[in-house]
């Protein structure tokens, strides 16, 4: 349902043969790309692939080592973001640039004041100017409204409407649908082709390939740091896609056998949660996970996923007031550390892998080993033993397709985020004696040829009799997954699909997706 | 060019600029460099005297420079050397005084030595303890802890301790002292050289076998440097500061030992002489590497006493200058070497 491109205009962006290399990565080699004016051009690819470096390079945050930047015909050689800002390109970056403490006015003239530094701001003037200009693009936003307590769709409208007011032609967008419900992204799209009628140019990076052929005019597709292809997003189907980011055939969705769930082994009865700065992130949530199901939270991020892992790996801030019952096979899973925890048989994927999960500087060897490294397999003396750790290492990689040659050597942080990962779950889901595995965005920044290998572990983990908690805020992989459904909003299990429900609906997807979207928002 | 290579790199840029720094402002004195630093050479290693001086420099060095190295290991940054090994000089040469004459040699030894690396250890603790309970930076704590280190010994020095009419304390015992190779073997002719660099030597090796061979520094270099993740796996990260400093502390006592029990005999005020911050700076320029220490302490250790045997002709100020100026050079490449790679 992509909307008719507009009357051919001329070259909005053209680049010729750049590359841009950090040290001996090379992050893009030889690029020439042209984006049409007025056109909603989509870049895709893997995490890794070059799509950020790209597009910064465009925004001015990057110089090129080499090769030719155009903006409408015209040569240029942007220093920083404030240069590409006055061509009139803009960005709204994934993480959002903005100040929960001021208002949106203030967010949106931060660094434009347009008055002299001890000079009386124009508030109202400024205030009508946001009215009008979003009502205009149907983005309708509260000038005066904190950015604090705004959701996060309408901080975005937050972030478009401060290009539309820079007089922005060029609009680049970092993964925008990264953070957003079902519906808040069906409204994306409506403004981006709004923007589109009005004549802007967009560029939208992503890695959803749904997204690209709904909403885009022309894809390219980047692989290792080179555009393998672009076409018109109307002769392109999603395997095809995933074909060229991937270099490779990919089953996107992974075989799913009907579960036989056995004794339940985690427990959650009316959780609550309070952190120490008295916010009641929890109310009342209550879930059961048995042995040989894979529990699936579906929830848009903010909800309480976040407290209730913590809760269950030991590691919220001091301060924080926990009321509830939380069973690990009828034993007390609060008040006790994270190493206790484990040692009962729990293993946890955390969300945030780099921070939590691994330690970069140490080679992938070690990493497969952290927080297992007591165990006596592996142990020789006050050391390791070598031969241990090499041969699981290598049986580690084997198994999960992990792209290390050396893992005595190679430091972790050398690896692409799906072998990160890959090592992650390996690791985890290896664990001897464990009944309860929890998954917090397992495939996050993960490529997709590693996506499918990560699904297809976790449910051979799961045929294997394991009890399974996946949180996720992506809606293709909790439906893909779970053999039962939970809706987290703000904070409780709002609705419940059962496993017959999961089983049934799984086949019609879309569907599906937007049942749940009714649920999380 | 690799990030490994440059990282290997490092030192040898820092030391070649720093030297032709130094040249620059010897020539800017009026002295030839190439004379300056032949003599140099020919003071330390041409000499048997002059090389017994170095591996006695070393010996300390090495110590001091390990009692940083391993708290950093944990990305804690030690900068209390000079105040421990205060505290480790003046604990040995009270306990090797206060031995009864007749102790077997062994024992007294012994106990002497233990004595010294407890009231580093000790002195190191309190930092240790502090940042594990209240949260207070390690390196204003140790700093602060040099001051009072100084006035400790300073009072019991003067007000107790010191033999009448002197600044220093009654002689340890002749058991308690560690030969020198003089003495033994008729080497390094009448050199302070003696046996307690094979006990530096040992701890290098014990250390690097420890920090990259064992569970235990497994698990310390992981809290240093991911203290969010060592959480996670389950890694008591309070567990290793305490430990890290307590022995980096014991490592400086025994690099008074050095002084107290291979040279001196006795404690004497000012004896560090400022050997614990030289420590800080043998420990960056080797990047905290057990082995790589040893290297950096030949080469303080070369421009400590090359420095003074060219006192003659040019102040051996302008050798502080060179070691201050090696570690800031590190320091810039590191960060220089970071950038390259990042942008």
């Amino acid at each position: 349902m992509s909307t008719e491109p507009p009357p051919p205009g001329g070259t909005a962006v053209r680049l010729s043969g750049i590359s841009k290399s950090f040290g001996e990565v090379t992050a893009n080699s030889n690029i020439s790309l042209e984006i049409r004016e007025g056109s909603i051009h989509a870049l895709v690819g893997e995490n890794g692939a070059g799509k950020s470096t790209l597009s910064k390079i465009i925004y001015g945050m990057l110089r090129p080592t080499t090769g030719e930047l155009l903006v409408r015909g015209q040569p240029v050689r942007f220093d920083s973001p404030r240069d590409a800002i006055r061509m009139g390109i803009g960005m709204v970056h994934q993480h959002f640039m903005l100040t929960g403490e001021l208002s949106v006015a203030e967010n949106i003239m931060l660094g434009h004041e347009e008055s002299s530094l001890f000079g009386r701001l124009k508030m109202s003037e400024i205030n009508s100017r946001i009215r009008r200009e979003s009502e205009a693009y149907g983005l309708s936003v509260d000038p005066e409204a904190l950015a604090g307590t705004l959701s996060v769709g309408l901080l975005q409208r937050v972030e478009i409407l401060k290009l539309l007011l820079r007089q922005a032609s060029i609009m680049i967008f970092d993964e925008p649908t990264a953070v957003l419900s079902p519906q808040e992204t069906e409204q994306l799209f409506r403004t981006l082709r709004s923007l589109q009628e009005r004549g802007k140019t967009i560029l939208l990076i992503t890695h959803k390939l749904d997204e690209v052929l709904a909403v885009a005019d022309t894809v390219s597709v980047m692989r290792r740091g080179e555009i393998i292809g672009t076409l018109p997003a109307k002769e392109v189907t999603k395997p095809e896609l995933a074909r060229m980011m991937v270099g490779r055939s990919v089953i996107l969705k992974v075989d799913n056998p009907p579960a036989s769930p056995g004794e339940e082994i985690l427990s959650i009865r009316n959780l609550s949660f309070r952190n120490p700065k008295g916010g009641g992130r929890l109310r009342n949530l209550s879930l059961n996970v048995r042995a040989g199901e894979i529990y699936g939270i579906a929830g848009v991020e903010g909800n309480g996923q976040s407290e209730l892992l913590e809760t269950l790996w030991g590691l919220y801030p001091t301060g924080t007031v926990i009321s509830g019952e939380v069973t690990f096979k009828k034993e007390p899973l609060t008040a006790k550390s994270p190493a206790e925890i484990a040692g009962m048989g729990v293993s946890f994927v955390p969300e945030d892998r780099l921070r939590y999960a691994v330690i970069t500087e140490f080679p992938v060897r070690e990493n497969l080993v952290f927080g297992r490294h007591r165990e006596r397999a592996f142990r020789h003396g006050i050391g390791f033993d070598g031969s241990a750790l090499d041969t699981f290492a290598k049986k580690m990689i084997a198994d999960y397709a992990i792209d290390c040659d050396n893992p005595a050597s190679q430091p972790l942080r050398s690896l692409s985020g799906g072998n990160q990962q890959k090592i992650v779950v390996a690791r985890e889901l290896t664990r001897p004696n464990n009944a309860l595995l929890i998954l917090a965005q397992p495939t996050r920044g993960v490529d997709i040829g590693s996506i499918e290998t990560i699904h297809r572990k976790i449910i051979e983990a799961r045929l294997g009799g394991m009890a399974i908690l996946l949180v996720s805020s992506e809606l293709e992989e909790i439906i893909a997954l779970s053999t039962r459904i939970g809706c987290i909003y703000r904070g409780e299990i709002r609705h419940e699909f059962s496993m017959e429900e999961t089983g049934q609906k799984r086949h019609s997807e879309p569907e599906f997706q937007k049942e749940i979207g009714l649920h999380i928002t | 060019m690799t990030k490994r290579t440059y990282t290997l790199l490092i030192p040898l840029l820092s030391i070649s600029t720093a030297l032709l720094f130094s040249s620059a402002i010897i020539a800017l004195a009026g002295r030839d460099p190439v004379m300056i630093f032949s003599k140099m050479v020919r003071a330390t290693v041409g000499s048997p005297y002059g090389s017994g001086q170095l591996l006695f420099r070393m010996t300390t060095l090495i110590l001091a420079g390990l009692a940083v190295a391993l708290p950093f290991q944990a990305k804690l940054f030690n900068v209390g050397g000079e105040g421990q090994l205060q505290m480790g000089a003046f604990a040995a040469a009270l306990t090797g005084a206060l031995c009864s004459p007749d102790m077997p040699a062994p024992l007294a030894l012994l106990l002497t030595l233990f004595s010294a690396m407890t009231a580093g250890a000790l002195w190191a603790l309190i930092p240790g303890v502090l940042k594990v309970r209240c949260s207070v930076n390690e390196v204003i704590a140790t700093i602060m802890l040099n001051f009072i280190a100084q006035g400790v010994t300073g009072y019991l020095l003067t007000d107790h301790f010191a033999l009448p009419s002197t600044e220093k304390t009654a002689p340890i015992i002749a058991h308690s002292t560690i030969p020198t190779f003089g003495a033994l073997f008729g080497w390094f002719q009448s050199s302070p050289a003696n046996l307690s660099i094979v006990i530096s030597i040992g701890a290098v090796l014990f250390l690097q076998v420890l920090l990259f061979h064992s569970r235990a520094g497994y698990e310390l270099r992981a809290s240093g440097l991911q203290p969010d993740a060592s959480l996670y796996g389950g890694i008591n990260a309070r567990r290793h500061t305490l430990w890290a400093m307590a022995a980096g502390g014991a490592l400086a006592g025994l690099g008074a030992a050095n002084l107290v029990l291979g040279y001196r005999h006795c404690y004497l005020a000012g004896m560090t002489s400022g050997t614990g911050f030289a420590g800080i700076a043998v420990a960056l320029l080797a990047g905290a590497n057990p082995l790589r220490i040893v290297l950096a302490a030949l080469f303080f250790g070369f421009l400590e006493y090359g420095g003074l045997s060219v006192n003659a002709y040019i102040p051996k100020d302008i050798f502080m200058i060179i070691e201050a100026a090696t570690i800031l050079f590190v320091i810039a490449y590191g960060a220089a070497g970071k950038r390259i790679a990042d942008k």
